[in-house]
């Protein structure tokens, strides 16, 4: 599994920022990940708790946000979630629509206390 | 307490890697490709078949990932073509700092064709992108025609998939229509070859395929980038 990997990166981006607010006690970072992203939650969890034992940032948490895979219709315009793997849009029935999102693998938040 | 925006893709340093080397195989008009499958559906085989189909004087080279042993390399190093074994040593999957650095002793103005082998498995390889202009998942018949369905995030990334080992499935339960309809439910725009590498079957398409895009590639270079610049 690439969990590892992947919760090492995290870190790695998580010191970065560490190192630019010195003094600063770095409490949770926040994640986004798609159902296509092929990242399994759980699995990421376990590691990055694992790789933050011990260290100097212990007890910093991950929060990860799940995004389900969307759609975007050509002919209407409506953007809907894809429910089992129906990509058909629910409004008018066109089969022409376009992927936007579902495989997002991204940090969006740190959340830190300054005082 | 207070929150602050990252906004920050996690393989950043990976995708960053990667768009240098897609950069630079542009630049050298070399079609790259990331084979991709679980262990054991045909990858080494497929290559070893490509390889042979190709004259000497074929501009073409080999990266093989495995997590241990050089015997892929081994495997593919007859055919006469630049072949270099990448072993990741644990990883479960190539990143592009492991390419980057297999490269570095090669030429690739002597290049215009570059296949990936990347370690088997369905599941990571898909997250790292290797600067390739097209990923392959491999599916052998010998596996479930259900697994774009499990494993949605190769199949929707892939540009094409091989159905592998047909000359199996008069002995195994591998429903073609099925894979197929599951396939384009993942990604309606893939494409779908059928091949066996035992037998011969299908393998004129694969090489019809790798050759429209390596032309396209060659074409691609040749063109002038900048029309105002004479």
């Amino acid at each position: 599994m690439h969990e590892l990997s992947i919760a090492n990166s995290i870190l790695e981006a998580v010191r970065a920022e560490a190192v630019r607010r010195p003094g600063v006690r770095l409490l949770k970072v926040g994640l986004r990940v798609g159902e296509l992203a092929g990242v399994e939650p759980e699995a990421l969890s376990f590691c990055f708790d694992a790789l933050v034992s011990g260290t100097e940032l212990a007890p910093l948490a991950l929060e990860i946000e799940t995004r389900p895979r969307r759609q975007l219709c050509r002919e209407c315009g409506r953007t809907f979630r894809v429910v089992d793997y129906s990509i058909v849009c629910p409004d008018c029935g066109a089969a022409e629509t376009r992927c936007i999102g579902g495989d997002e693998l991204e940090m969006v938040y740190l959340e830190l206390d300054e005082t | 307490m207070s929150r602050v925006p990252l906004e920050k893709k996690v393989l950043s340093e990976n995708d960053r890697i990667a768009a240098e080397l897609r950069a630079r195989f542009r630049e050298h008009g070399i079609f790259c490709l990331n084979l991709i499958s679980s262990p054991g559906a045909g990858k080494t085989t497929l290559l070893e078949r490509t390889l042979e189909g190709f004259p000497p004087t074929a501009r073409v080279a080999v990266l093989t990932g495995d997590i241990q042993t050089d015997n892929d390399a081994r495997r593919l190093a007859p055919f006469g073509f630049p072949v270099k074994q990448i072993t990741t040593g644990g990883a479960c999957h190539l990143d592009a700092r492991m390419v980057e650095r297999a490269l570095a002793e090669w030429r690739l103005d002597e290049l215009d064709l570059l296949f990936i082998e990347n370690v088997g498995n369905l599941v990571c390889p898909a997250s790292y992108d290797l600067g390739e202009a097209a990923k392959v998942v491999v599916l052998s018949v010998a596996e479930g025609d259900d697994k774009p369905l499990k494993y949605p995030a190769i199949f929707f990334r892939a540009a094409l998939l091989v159905l592998s080992k047909t000359d199996l499935l008069p002995h195994v339960p591998f429903n073609v229509a099925s894979a197929r309809e599951n396939a384009l439910r993942v990604h309606p725009g893939i494409e779908i070859l059928e091949v066996s590498s035992l037998t011969g079957a299908g393998l004129e398409s694969w090489r019809e395929w790798l050759e429209t895009r390596r032309r396209a590639a060659r074409a691609a270079t040749a063109a002038p980038t900048n029309p105002g610049r004479t």
